[in-house]
């Protein structure tokens, strides 16, 4: 790590440049949308948002989705890492395989979902070829809301476990193998050569994962509407129907400064708990 | 390291993909001078793939037809127009969807147009309503279609004693679909109430018109009161999921539902398949009578437009008889112009006609018309009658407190739109009140 | 390793493998059952009755086919965006301590904790003005304000798993940063770096509302499957999500090795 002049800030020019033209822009304009109606600065937005009948729900589906999916799609992925790294024959086959979620857009994962949790979908048939059930049965609607959080849970895991794996794996390919033959030669169990030196080396990788993946999730939209439709509403899919259904772009921007403000403290929660020390980053 | 020859490859590989897929674009490739005909009407996939291969096919100039949803149409076209690059010369909308455009002046005179089409039989009613209340004719009728209801024949053992079921009261309905689920032990009445679905118009045009007589200034009234309460009670026998269905026709195929209220277009694909498996009938009548909300679509020239000349002669294309009827064989929207049925016509296409034609007749019709002059606000006035159908149904909140509620939103829209009052409700000087 | 740890390791790899595949397997069966198998009960797990009706009929609808090309433009000008602005950013972050640059990886980290497709909004209004509205060049734009800090975020971390010895080592022997950062840290941050921008690509290719809300007569395909799909029956669905599928898939397939086979870094 070195101090050096101009060349950092050179380098990061295009690209704070590009994202200033492109994000922060607008972005004002969306807050100012969200924090002013009729010219003046008024609360009225926000206060429309948080009357609606959807915006307790929207909160609570999305903070559930990501409370739960997120650690589960870690752990998923840190075990794929690990299993990867044994494999021998075939890893770029194995690989191509776990990775193809990677390529799907969350509209078709959920589509897939669909096609498997519907009433007469393949998740009732198996189940009633096991002698479960006696006849198609629904999950996804208003009645069964815990067995349609499952399913929304269940599908984010299959669709978007590659994003934190591929990421994972990256990391886990440079790093120096010296410091868990060492703990291997000093008699540390595999569990603990992975739980303190492996996971600690990982550090910036994780953050990185996590950082993406959570944000990624607060905004989750597509899967939800395929499976829920109207039974499971969302901060993005609220703040989409307001802005393409009702046409208010006030409650509509305040929704996206609420997602934004959101992820922006999970950002931080990030940042500070796996704060990545100076010396590995040298 | 081994990357080079497989990087060649790769890239040879890529650049092939690329070519290939721009040499099958190139081919069937529209040309830019292709009239543009922005529409609201037949955005399902099938239908606008109908209307492209079959009713188009034969149009005298080439055309590309884009779907708009309805919220959208008004800030399309006006964003065409303000940013001086009109791209949708023929414009195809309800008439409640074409009203704001004309409040805006982005609609073209067509008295020129209509005068080339004298000799043929528009409906006159429609025609008149396509001059928005002025001197010019405004849009000209282009197709109508309503709602049906419509019922697979096992359930029709399960109707009520002395139920006619061409002439249903809503409560005959619940009874009818509560004798199926005490028999069967299956909720198999179903309604559209999914995302995409167009269960806000069973609301505003057949649910309060029959028990209260009207829609906005009725929205509170102690009779919607105990229309909600009667709805909640009918919901007990309704298949949950309905609120994922977005059109009809696939629960009916599938025998999930069997009685089924929805659009036309949207139940045609059921009758059409298997019209000796179901009936279609009219929509049942409340204390108020029966009501119904025809739906007419107009077609209009956007001002400023590139290709006027040949908008016109679409128009021109679109309103004759023949291809009237190809239209209905097609996607299952009616004429407006007086024409022969065919003999011939395809059986579920007669079940359904017959229907509407029943719904016409019947002496105790409430006509009711779409929400009209709300613009941009159509989305929310809709989601009005779902956040209260949630409330009430689905979540069993007392329909006085509901009402109460969401008459402060609908008073807040009327306010903002200025929207005066449509049928049922007596018409009003100035925004219609909410009483 | 024991056999039975062997036993056990491929049983895991298996199952992982199933649970990726077995879903989309049974989404090729519903698209290509036709309208038929949408209702069947119970559905059959093995193909009975191919269809190529429901497939066939999606793929000649108009504009199919052009809205694949948009989305292939789309998606490779967003590609090489993200790795222009991106890798030079990464590298700022991964080698120097600047003051700034935890303010810089906040912007970042923001550009992806806002919902883009409300962001469509107000950027239509600026792209109908300078007449990048319904052009590819302009959904790839808003696309790589996504990829952007992707790309740069991985690049960060690669380059910091990369000891800066290598470089220096590099300098003493005459050369320059940039050919030091191009012989050195680049052939070994090459996966990653590919990676990056098989993310950038296929973010781009299966992004949906962005790329609805700026485009009108040149959409990109999901956009164009957006606008169809939602008032669709549901073996039109089937048919459509198979379709979105399978050229991510296949792409990924051609990058496969790119992506992850480095022996050398691997067993370092």
């Amino acid at each position: 790590m070195r101090r050096a002049g101009a060349l950092p800030y050179l380098l990061i020019l295009p690209s704070v440049l590009f994202l200033g033209v492109l994000f922060v822009v607008p972005l004002v304009q969306t807050a100012l949308l969200a924090f002013q109606q009729g010219g003046a600065w008024s609360l009225d937005d926000w206060h429309r948002m948080a009357e609606d009948l959807n915006f307790t729900d929207a909160v609570r589906n999305t903070f559930s989705v990501v409370l739960i999916v997120v650690p589960l799609q870690c752990a998923l992925a840190l075990g794929m890492t690990m299993l990867l790294r044994h494999v021998r024959h075939g890893r770029d086959l194995i690989l191509w395989v776990w990775s193809i979620p990677l390529g799907i857009s969350d509209l078709a994962a959920g589509l897939v979902w669909l096609a498997l949790l519907t009433d007469q979908g393949w998740l009732n048939t198996l189940l009633f070829k096991a002698g479960l059930i006696s006849g198609p049965q629904a999950w996804l609607t208003y009645e069964t809301p815990m067995v349609l959080l499952a399913g929304i849970i269940v599908a984010e895991l299959w669709r978007a476990t590659a994003i934190v794996f591929v990421i994972l794996l990256a990391g886990v390919q440079l790093l120096p193998k010296e410091y868990e033959e060492a703990a291997e030669v000093f008699g540390a169990s595999p569990w603990q050569r992975f739980w303190r030196v492996t996971l600690p080396l990982l550090r910036p990788s994780l953050q990185t994962a996590l950082i993406l993946r959570t944000v990624l999730a607060f905004e989750m939209f597509a899967m939800a509407l395929a499976l829920g439709g109207r039974n499971f509403p969302v901060m993005v899919s609220e703040a989409f129907n307001w802005q393409y259904g009702s046409q208010d772009y006030g409650v509509a921007a305040s929704y996206a400064v609420l997602v934004m403000a959101i992820s922006v403290a999970a950002t931080l929660v990030y940042l500070v708990a796996l704060r990545v020390p100076a010396e590995q980053r040298a | 390291m081994k990357a080079a020859p497989f990087r060649r490859a790769f890239v040879t590989a890529f650049a092939t993909a690329l070519l290939g897929a721009a040499w099958a674009s190139a081919a069937p490739a529209a040309r830019a001078e292709d009239l543009v005909f922005l529409s609201t009407q037949l955005r399902p996939i099938e239908s606008a793939q109908k209307m492209r291969t079959e009713i188009l096919a034969g149009a005298p100039v080439p055309t590309r037809f884009v779907t708009e949803q309805p919220p959208q149409l008004g800030v399309h076209v006006r964003a065409e127009a303000q940013g001086g690059n009109v791209v949708s010369s023929l414009i195809g909308g309800l008439h409640g969807e074409l009203l704001p455009l004309a409040g805006t002046d982005n609609l073209a005179p067509l008295d020129d147009v209509l005068a080339s089409l004298a000799e043929r039989k528009i409906n006159p009613a429609m025609l008149a309503a396509g001059k928005f209340g002025g001197a010019q004719q405004l849009y000209i009728p282009w197709m109508q279609a309503t709602y049906i209801m419509v019922a697979n024949r096992q359930a029709l053992p399960f109707l009520p004693e002395g139920a006619d079921i061409n002439a249903l009261t809503y409560a005959q309905l619940g009874q009818w679909a509560a004798n199926i689920q005490a028999k069967t032990g299956k909720r198999m009445l179903g309604f559209p109430a999914g995302p995409t679905g167009l269960m806000p118009r069973f609301f505003e045009g057949y649910l309060y018109p029959s028990f209260t007589g009207g829609v906005v200034r009725t929205f509170r009234s102690p009779e919607a009161e105990q229309m909600w309460t009667q709805f909640r009670e009918l919901w007990k026998s309704v298949n949950p999921n309905s609120t994922n269905y977005g059109f009809m026709q696939e629960p009916l195929l599938s025998g999930d539902v069997w009685i089924a209220f929805d659009h036309v277009a949207r139940v045609m694909d059921a009758l059409s398949r298997k019209p000796e498996e179901f009936v279609a009938f009219p929509a049942p009548a409340g204390p108020k009578g029966r009501g119904w909300m025809p739906v007419v679509a107009g077609l209009s020239i956007a001002k400023g437009a590139p290709a006027a000349a040949d908008a016109a002669k679409l128009i021109e294309y679109l309103t004759r008889p023949a291809v009237q009827l190809a239209t209905l064989k097609a996607v299952a929207f009616f004429p407006v112009v007086q024409v022969e049925m065919p003999a011939d016509l395809d059986p579920g296409l007669k079940l359904a006609a017959d229907a509407v034609a029943k719904m016409g007749a019947a002496p105790d019709s409430v006509v009711s018309a779409l929400p009209v002059g709300l613009d941009q606000r159509g989305g929310e006035f809709d989601k009005l009658f779902m956040d209260t159908f949630q409330r009430v149904v689905l979540r069993g909140e007392a329909p006085r407190a509901a009402l109460d509620r969401q008459a402060e939103t609908l008073k807040r829209i009327i306010a903002e739109t200025k929207a005066a009052c449509w049928a049922p409700d007596a018409p009003s000087d100035g925004p219609c009140p909410v009483q | 390793m024991t056999p039975w740890k062997h036993g056990l390791l491929w049983s895991a790899v298996a199952v992982l493998c199933a649970w990726t595949l077995v879903p989309i397997y049974l989404l090729a069966l519903g698209a290509f059952g036709g309208r038929a198998i949408v209702s069947e009960w119970p559905k059959p797990f093995l193909p009975v009755g191919l269809s190529l009706d429901t497939l066939g009929a999606f793929l000649a609808i108009d504009g199919v086919w052009q809205a694949t090309w948009v989305s292939v433009q789309a998606a490779g000008i967003c590609m090489v965006l993200a790795l222009l602005l991106g890798m030079p950013a990464g590298y700022a972050l991964a080698r120097f301590r600047f003051a700034g640059a935890g303010s810089y990886r906040l912007l970042i980290l923001m550009t992806r904790a806002f919902p883009v497709a409300i962001l469509a909004l107000p950027l239509t209004v600026s792209f109908i003005r300078l007449g990048l509205y319904d052009t590819p060049f302009g959904v790839a734009l808003l696309h790589a304000v996504l990829a952007v800090p992707f790309a740069t975020l991985v690049c960060a971390s690669l380059f910091q798993g990369i000891p800066a010895e290598l470089e220096e080592a590099a300098w003493v022997f005459g050369c320059s940063r940039l050919t030091g950062f191009l012989r050195v840290v680049l052939p070994l941050a090459l996966p990653g770096i590919a990676a990056a921008s098989i993310f950038a690509f296929v973010l781009s290719w299966n992004e949906v509302f962005a790329a609805s809300v700026l485009t009108v007569r040149h959409r990109t395909l999901t956009a164009y499957l957006l606008s169809v799909l939602s008032e669709s029956p549901l073996h039109v669905q089937f048919a459509g999500g198979l379709i979105l599928i399978v050229p991510s898939v296949i792409f990924i397939f051609l990058v496969r090795r790119r992506l992850f086979a480095m022996w050398g870094i691997g067993n370092r």
